[in-house]
């Protein structure tokens, strides 16, 4: 705690790093609090009684809302889920989740993003922190909520005020450069999922390749192939968040 | 030119309406208009001057008693008139107490290229009262360039603020955030609740009509136009509705309504709403 | 008073939700009543006269008397006659409120209130005055729109820009007025009504598909 400011009430303040010196401050400074630059401000994201979040980005038409749809059908029975959609049109993507029928309409919410959805990700997340508290708020504890982002390009990325575990998706279609070529999505998301395997000996990608690539820019970190025409349950996606969701113990 | 109207309505203790007070002077002249049957009562503004006119220093007080129901109109537009330079902008205050059931349904003010005028409106309802509260403007006389305007409105009910709206008009001022190129503009206030007989989910929310529930017990409904007509279409069928109300039988209206010094006419409706198309 | 500290507040990157709504600019520009940059000139010069004043006076209300954001807050509200942007300033000042609680000891306010009394309370608490907080809002009443305005028309940033370095003056003058009402009562504050940003607000949110919150 700040040594000369009262907690705020309901307070979520961050804590100060152990290296935090105190200093004096002057009579005619106005008044202020110094979040420490070693920790993250939003306290609310460190272990915690609440769900665990994972981000879905990745390229338009890489297919993130069918994923969605599938890990609902996949995990919906199992844990208390909810997702949250930010679209480049208001409700395209929660109307196609809805039409699907994969979850009912209170567990799906729609955020608009001003023509930048990877602003409403990345830079100012405060329309999807509404959201995912206004869910909770709404449906009670939940133990995953799934935050889609809108379509937009490699370099989207979530911030991690936002969410636990981010999950980048790109398909064969796009061309098998894409591990290559990288980006933030590519090179960093926890988990890398390259989409409609079924497709690449359509368009002459080459899986081989794109495995390749994307263990030389992802090192440890994960990537699986899927193609939902074959496997509608997403099955290895769905199996890294149950354990994600395992580890982290269900929410209060 | 100053001028006081003033307007009491009480409840007559048989059910029907009685006005206690009703006196004024040119150019604010209440006249009762229509029969006595029903439980409301209808009273006409009957201009008696040009104007407002610079220089006008205008006043009406409005009171409905508990269990009292009265409707005001006028029997034409109010247009408001450059006058002799240099006097100040003409004023109109209009003051409402209304413990039992105000509607307030007037011709449109029209502000003539040159006009400066000044309207200021308070209306406090008691908790039980109901209100209708109809404003519509014309900027300036057709094909003429806007006066200046200003209108200031305060709607109370049981004790809050319930509707507070300032509107500011003048030459070369508009905007596509406030009247665009709209010469017309309409509001309806109505509390606690729009009349029974309105049903909001029959009128369409376009790009220059909406009705709007308020953060407290009332809505407002407003409409722009390119005219009156237009204003009027999207609004009356709302006041029109409510004739059915206890306020009396509708007052049919002349076809053409001879406005100030009669060098323009505005149109109105031939006939009560109940027979128009649009009110089916 | 810090003018760096102004700049923080004032700052279009703050993250408080403004980079999803549009002002009203969405639903005019798809009435094909704004369609070039004399028509945004026109529309800012109209949306400052009369939400931003308002805006702005109830931010220098907020910022003078921060236990009155009760009172104010239902002074806007009777100045917002349309559901939608009473639900749009609500929205953001909820979202003003987290980035603000991330910079300074904000005094107890609610969960949700309106963004110019959220702005308000946020000046105060970071050491600013009434003026100060005046300015923030009549400032950002114009660049979020005129934001807006370069993604919906693809106008040239450049001359957006330009059209905001015009409208400077006009931003401190509406600014100057509004902090001269930051004592009166609430009902005496300024409530200068825009018709088609009610209307506009109504009908957007009627739409199926939108870019922008608001």
């Amino acid at each position: 705690m700040h040594p000369d400011h009262a907690t705020p009430a309901g307070g979520a303040w961050p804590r100060p790093s152990e290296n935090y010196v105190p200093h004096a401050h002057g009579p005619d400074e106005p008044p202020h609090t110094h979040p420490d630059p070693g920790v993250d401000p939003h306290q609310a994201l460190a272990a915690g009684p609440r769900a665990l979040r994972v981000g879905i980005g990745g390229p338009v038409g890489s297919g993130k809302t069918a994923l969605v749809a599938a890990l609902c059908r996949a995990l919906g029975e199992e844990l208390r889920l909810a997702v949250v959609t930010n679209d480049i049109y208001t409700t395209e993507d929660a109307d196609f989740l809805l039409r699907n029928g994969v979850l009912p309409a209170e567990r799906i919410r729609a955020v608009e993003t001003g023509c930048c959805p990877h602003t409403a990700i990345r830079d100012d997340i405060s329309a999807n922190l509404d959201a995912v508290e206004d869910l909770e708020a709404t449906l009670g504890p939940l133990d995953l909520v799934l935050v889609e982002s809108g379509g937009d390009n490699l370099t989207a990325t979530f911030s991690k005020g936002l969410i636990d575990r981010q999950i980048f998706v790109v398909d064969v279609a796009g061309g098998d450069k894409v591990p290559r070529k990288g980006g933030p999505g590519v090179t960093a998301a926890d988990l890398l999922v390259i989409n409609k395997t079924d497709l690449a000996p359509l368009v002459g990608a080459d899986l081989a390749v794109m495995d390749r690539d994307a263990k030389e820019r992802r090192g440890e970190l994960p990537t699986v192939f899927l193609s939902l025409v074959e496997d509608r349950a997403a099955t290895p996606v769905a199996e890294w968040i149950r354990i994600l969701v395992g580890v982290r113990g269900p929410a209060g | 030119m100053r001028a006081v109207a003033r307007i009491v309505a009480e409840a007559d203790g048989r059910g029907g309406t009685r006005l206690a007070v009703l006196r004024g002077e040119s150019p604010l002249l209440p006249r009762r208009t229509g029969g006595s049957s029903g439980a409301g009562v209808t009273v006409h503004l009957v201009g008696g001057a040009a104007g407002p006119l610079r220089g006008d220093d205008l006043r009406v007080e409005v009171t409905v008693g508990a269990g009292a129901h009265l409707t005001v109109r006028s029997v034409a537009a109010q247009l408001a008139l450059p006058g002799r330079a240099g006097l100040p902008p003409s004023r109109l205050v209009v003051h409402a107490e209304v413990a039992g059931e105000l509607r307030w349904l007037p011709e449109p003010l029209i502000a003539a290229a040159g006009c400066d005028h000044h309207a200021r409106t308070h209306v406090e309802v008691a908790e039980g009262g109901t209100l209708l509260w109809r404003e519509d403007l014309v900027c300036g006389r057709h094909a003429e360039p806007t006066g200046t305007v200003s209108l200031s409105t305060t709607i109370r009910y049981a004790g809050a603020t319930l509707y507070r709206h300032e509107l500011a008009v003048a030459p070369d001022t508009g905007s596509p955030a406030v009247l665009g190129r709209y010469r017309a503009l309409g509001t309806l206030v109505a509390a606690p609740a729009l009349p029974a007989t309105v049903l909001p989910a029959t009128f369409r929310t376009t790009s220059s009509a909406a009705i709007m529930p308020l953060a407290g017990q009332g809505f407002l409904a407003t409409a722009v136009g390119e005219d009156i007509r237009e204003v009027r279409a999207a609004l009356d069928p709302m006041c029109g509705a409510a004739e059915g109300a206890p306020g009396g039988a509708p007052q049919a209206r002349d076809g053409f309504l001879a406005v100030g010094d009669g060098s323009h006419r505005v149109h109105a409706p031939a006939k009560p709403f109940a027979e128009r198309e649009i009110a089916t | 008073m810090s003018l760096a500290t102004l700049l923080v507040l004032a700052d279009g990157r703050l993250p408080a939700g403004g980079h999803a709504h549009s002002g009203g600019l969405e639903a005019q520009v798809s009435a094909g009543r704004v369609r070039d940059l004399d028509d945004v000139a026109a529309f800012l010069r109209g949306k400052l006269a009369t939400s931003g004043l308002v805006a702005a006076a109830f931010a220098a209300a907020a910022c003078r008397r921060p236990g009155r954001w009760a009172e104010l807050d239902g002074g806007l509200d009777a100045r917002t006659p349309s559901p939608a942007l009473r639900k749009a300033s609500r929205a953001q000042g909820r979202a003003l409120l987290r980035a603000g609680r991330a910079m300074w000891a904000l005094p107890p306010i609610g969960r949700e209130p309106h963004q110019p009394t959220a702005l308000g309370v946020l000046a105060h608490a970071a050491g600013l005055g009434p003026e100060e907080a005046a300015v923030a809002a009549a400032h950002g009443t114009t660049t979020g729109a005129a934001s807006a305005a370069v993604r919906l028309l693809a106008l040239d940033p450049y001359a957006v820009h330009a059209l905001l370095a015009r409208l400077a003056p006009a931003c401190d003058r509406i600014a100057g007025e509004a902090a001269r009402h930051a004592d009166d009562a609430v009902n005496d504050l300024p409530a200068a009504g825009a018709p088609l940003l009610d209307i506009g607000a109504e009908h957007h949110a009627t739409w199926e598909v939108r870019l922008f919150a608001s």
